[in-house]
């Protein structure tokens, strides 16, 4: 009898558990889904207000920005509107930014010029530099890690001043070497990519090492291929940050023809508020394939850099 | 021929002792050569890094401590004292001091947050990993688009706030500008933060919390003793990477409100830019040398307090 009832008992306990598990489970995934949908919503707006004719633009969110058409500046219409779908689907905008206004893909050429360069050279002098900071670690290393550390976690407001005297020695001044020379040697990708090679065991490179491996080899053959989840991941985070560069140009372009589309789309969301949603979308779809392709290698490199010291 | 046997092996042993010596010798010299070359691999990044880094940096010193490039006159302190009562620069400086203290604590208790949502069982969860973490990707464009969209007078929060009956905020023209700003860091930033989190609490032996849950203790206990000790150099590292971040913020706020928005959002590049823009390199200077010094201050303090909360975990 006795035993009985603390079966029940007990059964009645364990229901209770898994019925509040579910509640918990549930709340959980309430709560990230709203997440979820704070986190989405700018994107989700962008891509589907792309495809709205101008007029449907205007009438939805006449009263923030402004038309210079009429001369002056006014409101169009005195209401906003939230729509996540077009009445109707064009591809206008697409059709002008792409045939009939070349200045947008000029400065969305200017942005693969400066960014594609510097995610590569800066990740071949890191590759070369992190193996040499991985190799026969000393005292004077140490220190100049630490002043790279140091360099990384400097704001950009801190080197820019730096950046611009450099620029006046070498009459790279408002030309593309300004941004790209100190692009080149950021201590970011060292820092990471030094986080890698030290994971590499000691026993592979000395296996490599006893077998007749000289350093190159060494590096190129067993090193570098080790590294290539890291590489790809510091590629990334570094495609993302130089794709939005908006503090460099500033400074260092002061010929506004040289900015890349970073700058200028601030320029146009003022007047063709229809047209800045379409190239909003064109500047969005370099880092949404490599972000689709590449988000595994993006996770896991994020998650190497935890543990500032380790 | 004993004798000889014994003689030849005495000799071989003492031939092999000497071979086996220089080939120590040769391994010896081998090492270092190797060493050398490792230096070799570090040669372009150290020149490039002390060219356009911190050669200018130490030139930056000088023209912090002269009264103008031509004449070259050493003047102390001035050009500091000068700075630090330049009525922008104090405003530029308590509003990146402001916005930055709230932006980053906050940055980080949401993102942990978020991580423990990660870390319960959920459905869909690589989806929701790949929803937090999109923002990284979105162009600083469509950000400031969208923001504009919600945050103006007109736009679409006003409306909501209208529809229960309050009364529209200025937001980007008020005090309030500072809290927009806040919302745009941490969408930006929380999921990047996040996945650090989720990868140092996926670090933490199994082991250790199966015998806390089996001595009693509660989520509380286990959270604070055990998975906060954890992380602690995770939490240093996403506390220093959000502060960082948080001077980035300049580009939205620059990309939305121009060189001189509301006093409010007024921060230190817009103070660094509008001061180039008269080309007083005294003033950038010594306020550069002022940045560095609070940051390299505040990154210190952050190592000790790590230091002394992690310590017991560690090693």
């Amino acid at each position: 009898m006795e035993n009985v009832i603390q079966k029940n008992y007990f059964k009645k306990l364990h229901k209770k558990k898994e019925l509040t598990d579910k509640t918990k489970t549930v709340l959980v995934t309430i709560a990230a889904i709203v997440f979820a949908f704070i986190f989405l919503t700018p994107i989700i707006l962008t891509v589907s207000n792309s495809f709205m004719a101008p007029s449907e633009i205007n009438s939805n969110y006449g009263s923030i920005f402004e038309t210079t058409e009429k001369g002056g500046k006014t409101f169009i219409s005195k209401e906003v509107n939230l729509k996540f779908i077009p009445d109707m689907v064009t591809f206008s905008q697409y059709y002008i930014v792409l045939f009939k206004s070349p200045e947008y893909l000029l400065k969305f050429w200017n942005s693969v010029i400066y960014t594609v360069p510097i995610v590569v050279v800066q990740l071949i002098i890191a590759t070369l530099a992190s193996y040499g900071f991985s190799r026969f670690d000393n005292k004077i290393k140490s220190a100049l890690f630490f002043g790279y550390i140091i360099l990384m976690l400097m704001p950009y407001q801190v080197t820019l001043v730096p950046n611009f005297l450099v620029s006046k020695w070498l009459g790279t001044y408002d030309t593309m070497w300004s941004i790209l020379l100190p692009g080149f040697f950021s201590p970011f990708a060292v820092f990471l990519l030094t986080k890698f090679m030290k994971r590499i065991p000691k026993e592979v490179i000395e296996a490599a090492a006893i077998d007749g491996a000289g350093e190159w080899d060494v590096f190129s053959k067993v090193c570098t291929p080790l590294c290539k989840g890291g590489i790809a991941s510091i590629a990334i985070l570094l495609f993302f940050d130089y794709w939005n560069m908006v503090e460099q140009p500033l400074i260092l372009l002061p010929n506004a023809d040289k900015h890349p589309l970073s700058v200028f789309l601030s320029k146009i969301n003022a007047g063709e508020i229809s047209l800045a949603f379409a190239v909003a979308v064109i500047y969005l779809v370099p880092p949404l394939l490599i972000f689709l392709y590449g988000e595994d290698y993006l996770v896991e490199g994020i998650s190497y850099q935890g543990g500032i010291k380790g | 021929m004993k004798l000889l046997n014994l003689f030849k092996k005495q000799n071989t042993e003492k031939r092999n002792n000497t071979k086996r010596n220089l080939f120590k010798k040769k391994k010896h010299t081998a090492n270092e050569r190797k060493s050398l070359i490792s230096w070799l691999f570090l040669l372009p990044s150290l020149l490039g890094v002390f060219v356009f880094f911190v050669a200018p940096f130490c030139v930056v010193i000088y023209y912090s401590f002269i009264n103008n490039p031509i004449q070259n006159i050493f003047v102390g302190f001035s050009n500091y004292i000068n700075v630090w009562n330049n009525d922008a620069f104090r405003l530029a400086g308590i509003n990146t001091i402001k916005f930055s203290f709230t932006a980053v604590p906050l940055a980080v208790i949401l993102s942990l947050f978020l991580a423990a949502v990660m870390e319960s069982r959920i459905p869909f969860k690589s989806y929701f990993r790949s929803f937090f973490l999109s923002p990284l990707m979105v162009p600083t464009a469509s950000i400031v688009l969208i923001w504009q969209v919600m945050f103006h007078y007109n736009g679409i929060i006003n409306k909501f706030l209208m529809v229960f009956g309050q009364s529209k905020i200025d937001w980007f023209k008020s005090d309030q500008a500072r809290i927009v700003i806040v919302l745009l860091f941490l969408w930006k930033n929380l999921g990047y933060n996040m996945i650090l989190f989720m990868s140092a609490l996926a670090s933490i032996p199994k082991d250790l919390l199966e015998v806390a849950a089996l001595e009693n203790a509660n989520k509380l206990q286990i959270f604070w003793y055990i998975k906060i000790r954890y992380m602690s150099s995770t939490i240093l590292f996403v506390t220093i990477m959000s502060l960082i971040n948080s001077f980035k913020v300049f580009r939205e706020v620059y990309l939305m409100t121009g060189d001189y928005p509301y006093a409010s959002l007024y921060i230190l590049q817009h103070f660094m830019n509008n001061t180039f823009a008269s080309l007083d390199y005294q003033k950038l200077s010594a306020a550069a040398i002022i940045m560095f010094i609070v940051v390299s201050i505040l990154v210190y303090f952050m190592y000790k307090v790590e230091d002394r909360f992690g310590k017991d975990v560690e090693g």
